[in-house]
């Protein structure tokens, strides 16, 4: 490039040492890989993490697609869409799921399923669930060496006795093909069960906190849970039980986004916004 | 009788130690302190078996080593030479040759601890039965309500209010800390259970009670139960067999009313003398 | 669609780039840019900031990267790094010898008399804090003339082009211990490996040396005051250039290729009960970092001592926890995590509503 910078931005040899990481992270589902994270010209908290990864793996022959809270047209999805397309020349991206070999997305997994061909990236802040329990990595890493989770359990039981519900509302700790308990970033409860049995291989990158794992494609993702107190997502019904619909699609699947409109109205409306306008799309023939 | 552990040549040295640490400390010499190098000898040679639902007993004033050898067999140090092996249902285990998986898998599920000081064995920020839970919740039990109804039988055996069993620890008498103490050690049914100086501290009406709780656990669940005290009086109620220690060394042992009837050594002497 | 605020991002981060450029350029009738050497010179210190807290010695970009930021020393060090990102390590220098340093500045607080003398150099130490009016207006003619004046006096030669150090007379009593050669470790590149603890003294001290300058002295700080103990006493400080040797790519000979200017700090510490030692000796901590900046070395070596004690102890307050002082002393992670609380929140804060509602559902229902 004509400023000297590498093409995505890196040079090869960190991409190389980002990609060996992501190997080990992929073999052993939900462990935490340490690697040196490199600074990146916008905030640590901005998804360097994410992108980070996104630019190890990147080619010219991709097509990318990068969400925040949904949305492709968001101003961090755009900041960071314009800074991939500026350092990797030649790449496509796209607004559409279906069309995109890589995509990377902060606080949502799409409203579609992923295909097997695919590749999502999801930017994390805290990458370790057991953060709220010990502050101390170093004891952090041998509780998840051991699957010893009694004291994040005991934080669920001790949510129920207080307030008769977990009141976990994002980034729900999900244990990882039956050992290892991830923070799945801060998507909602809605997005958790996307994780299990998905085709395409989901990939997390924590840029500020050094660490990269993986929850490889068809592989196990419960979210914790005690038996005969299940796991929930997100409530959209209406007082007489009825689920709402996107104002602007009609969808009464999805994940909405609340918010009070002009004229002082509580309305809702979908927070995947390629998925809206397809549906709307398809609606209109 | 079946025995569940098994000590041998137990030695603790806090300090760099030398070759003559040993032989010029001890009873004899009346310090523990090694003049050659400074370090000090807490234990040394400590040996004796304990069988299957027993309550062994071991006394001696503060710098005694008592202590000191309860919280190696519980992994809270780890000792300067010496073995122990605990014989468990499923085999063998050379407790100084496990490495760390081990010890805490053993700590967590198969032994129990009391603490002279509650606050070392609860964690004040979580409800008493969420105390409960967690020692639960490591051996995979995830049913709540089960963990709830486990959490108040506990509770209630070791007669503590089951409608305070939500609120947190650190807001209870010191007298109801220990019993909470001891159901959450209890929480995991451990067949060995230690006791550091679990009454130390209390009123005279609240030991008494304490003390009686023990010994039904004991007879209720079979649970073999090393005890530490300098209290004559605790050992008397409880144990059956008696190590007397000074210095670092065992000076005295045998069955405790043996020892209480006929004491042997001066040390001894003086104290059964002095209480009685 | 009054609502998606978070659409139309696009056109919003030009407009807000525009502003910013507005607000470098608003003086642009009536003065000319700020060029790179003038803010080298003249925000002297500023400029050693950035230098050291980008982690990078080009004093160039870093007085671009003030430039460009307006004086922000976060954002400026920020750019700095982000920079040095797509660089690749090409060469490792061997270790240098601050011995070999051109001083332009070392003071002791440890003796009245050090070999080679104390050296004040340029300092607001002793400087009366008074606003110097006569500065508001200063011409180009008196900013010349002071300079002229200055010059006139300095004698050809004043300084020698090396002092020896005083650890090494304290070293030399026995006072030290003895520098421990085979412990000698590789040092720890935090560039190219992640803190993963407890890692060696190296990498934190590597931490530190790029660490921001206000939370480093705010953790040191709270050592001094009681959160620790380190009572430090200021063995050396030095200030000057040290000269960077490479070994010559054809011959292999070590070769100068540069220097650097650098601030070194040497603090020796009480002795501090140890069972293990046979002779006790005072206790050392190093700071060192590129550029002039004294308050951050001063920091950095408490820290260091402070550091070394928990690693051997364990941490009995914050000062002393490797994890606690190292991970959050980095200037560019802390200022990107603060800012990044800016950006949209509505997923999570929508999940957080829908269990704040169902909660209260649940005790309204259950007091009825």
């Amino acid at each position: 490039m004509s400023n000297g910078i590498n093409f995505a931005f890196l040079d090869e040899y960190a991409k190389r040492e980002i990609r060996r990481s992501l190997i080990k992270a992929i073999c052993i589902p939900g462990y935490q890989v340490p690697y040196s994270s490199r600074e990146m010209p916008m905030g640590r908290g901005f998804g360097t993490g994410g992108l980070q990864l996104t630019l190890a793996l990147i080619g010219a022959d991709d097509t990318l697609k990068v969400i925040d809270q949904g949305s492709d047209d968001s101003v961090n999805a755009v900041n960071l869409r314009k800074f991939i397309e500026m350092t990797c020349p030649g790449i496509a991206t796209t607004t559409r799921l279906q069309e995109a070999t890589l995509i990377q997305s902060r606080h949502r997994i799409p409203e579609q399923a992923l295909r097997a061909d695919q590749i999502l990236v999801l930017q994390v802040p805290y990458p370790d669930a057991l953060v709220i329990v010990e502050p101390s990595e170093d004891k952090r890493k041998i509780m998840h060496g051991e699957a010893d989770y009694s004291r994040l359990l005991v934080k669920l039981y001790e949510d129920i006795v207080k307030f008769d519900e977990i009141t976990i509302s994002h980034r729900y700790p999900t244990r990882i093909n039956g050992h290892y308990i991830i923070d799945p970033s801060p998507i909602p409860r809605y997005d958790v069960p996307k994780l299990h049995n998905s085709k395409a291989l989901i990939l997390f990158g924590a840029g500020r906190e050094k660490k990269i794992y993986a929850v490889p494609p068809h592989c196990l993702a419960e979210p914790l849970a005690f038996d005969d107190v299940p796991f929930r997502i997100e409530d959209f019904s209406d007082s007489h039980g009825e689920r709402r619909a996107c104002k602007l699609c009609g969808s009464k699947t999805s994940f909405l986004d609340e918010f009070i409109d002009e004229q002082g109205v509580r309305v809702y409306q979908c927070s995947d916004s390629d998925y809206c306008e397809q549906q709307q799309e398809c609606a209109h023939g | 009788m079946d025995k569940i552990l098994e000590v041998k040549g137990l030695s603790q040295v806090y300090g760099p130690g030398c070759d003559l640490c040993f032989a010029s400390t001890g009873p004899d010499l009346e310090t523990n302190i090694c003049p050659h190098c400074g370090s000090i000898v807490a234990l040394h040679d400590l040996s004796f078996d304990l069988y299957k639902g027993e309550i062994l007993g071991i006394m001696g004033e503060s710098g005694s080593g008592k202590s000191t050898a309860v919280k190696c067999l519980y992994f809270d140090q780890m000792p300067y030479s010496g073995n122990a092996i605990f014989f468990d249902d499923s085999g063998q285990m050379p407790l100084f040759k496990l490495n760390p998986a081990q010890r805490r898998s053993l700590r967590n599920h198969r032994f129990g601890m009391v603490y002279q000081n509650p606050n070392l064995g609860l964690n004040f920020d979580i409800s008493a039965g969420g105390n409960i839970a967690e020692r639960l919740l490591m051996s995979q039990v995830m049913n709540y309500s089960e963990i709830r109804e486990r959490a108040r039988e506990l509770l209630a055996r070791t007669e503590v209010l089951t409608e305070r069993m939500d609120e947190l620890p650190k807001n209870f008498s010191g007298g109801m800390q220990q019993r909470v103490q001891i159901a959450k050690a209890l929480a995991t049914r451990p067949p060995l259970l230690f006791l550091d100086e679990v009454t130390t501290g209390l009123d005279l009406s609240v030991q008494a009670k304490i003390l009686d709780l023990i010994l039904e656990i004991q007879s209720e669940l079979n649970t073999a139960m090393i005890v530490v005290t300098h209290d004559l009086g605790v050992i008397r109620l409880l144990a059956g067999r008696t190590l007397v220690m000074k210095y670092g060394r065992v000076i005295e042992s045998g069955l405790t009313d043996q020892i209480l009837e006929d004491p042997q050594h001066a040390y001894t002497q003086q104290l059964v003398a002095s209480a009685l | 669609m009054g609502y998606v605020a978070i659409k139309g991002g696009g056109r919003a981060i030009e407009g807000a780039a525009d502003a910013l450029e507005l607000l470098r350029t608003r003086q642009a009738e009536s003065a000319s840019p700020l060029d790179t050497d003038t803010i080298e010179k003249q925000l002297y210190f500023l400029h050693s900031r950035i230098l050291s807290e980008g982690g990078l010695y080009h004093p160039q970009l870093a007085s671009l990267a003030i430039k460009q930021s307006l004086g922000d020393t976060l954002e400026a060090s920020f750019a700095l790094r982000a920079y040095r990102s797509t660089k690749p390590r090409l060469l490792e220098t061997p270790v240098h010898d601050t011995r070999n340093m051109r001083l332009i500045r070392r003071i002791s607080a440890s003796f009245k008399d050090i070999p080679g003398g104390q050296m004040l150099g340029p300092t607001t130490d002793y400087a009366l804090r008074l606003l110097r009016m006569e500065l508001l207006n200063e011409s180009p003619e008196q900013f010349q003339a002071i300079a002229k004046r200055l010059f006139a006096g300095l004698p050809e030669r004043v300084v020698p082009d090396s002092f020896p150090k005083v650890l090494d007379s304290l070293r030399a009593e026995g006072l030290l211990p003895q520098v421990n050669q085979a412990a000698r470790e590789q040092p720890f590149d935090i560039t190219r490996e992640p803190l993963i603890f407890p890692v060696p003294r190296s990498a934190a001290l590597a931490t530190m040396a790029r660490g921001e300058t206000g939370s480093l002295l705010a953790i040191a700080y709270s050592n001094m005051r009681g959160y620790g103990d380190v009572h430090p006493t200021v063995a050396e400080l030095r200030v000057g250039y040290l000269p960077v040797m490479l070994p010559h790519p054809i011959t292999g000979e070590l070769t100068e290729v540069g220097e650097v200017l650098m601030t070194e700090c040497e603090v020796v510490a009480m002795y501090q009960g140890d069972d293990t030692q046979s002779v006790p000796t005072f206790t050392l901590g190093y700071g060192a970092c590129f550029g002039h900046n004294e308050v951050k070395a001063i920091s950095m070596a408490i820290l260091d001592r402070a550091l070394q004690k928990g690693m051997q102890d364990g941490p009995e307050n914050p000062s002393e926890d490797p994890e606690f002082v190292l991970l959050h002393v980095d200037g560019i992670d802390s200022m990107g995590f603060a800012s990044h609380y800016k950006m949209p929140h509505y997923v999570t804060f929508q999940s957080d509503m829908d269990r704040l509602r169902t909660t209260q559902q649940k005790q309204e229902a259950g007091h009825e």
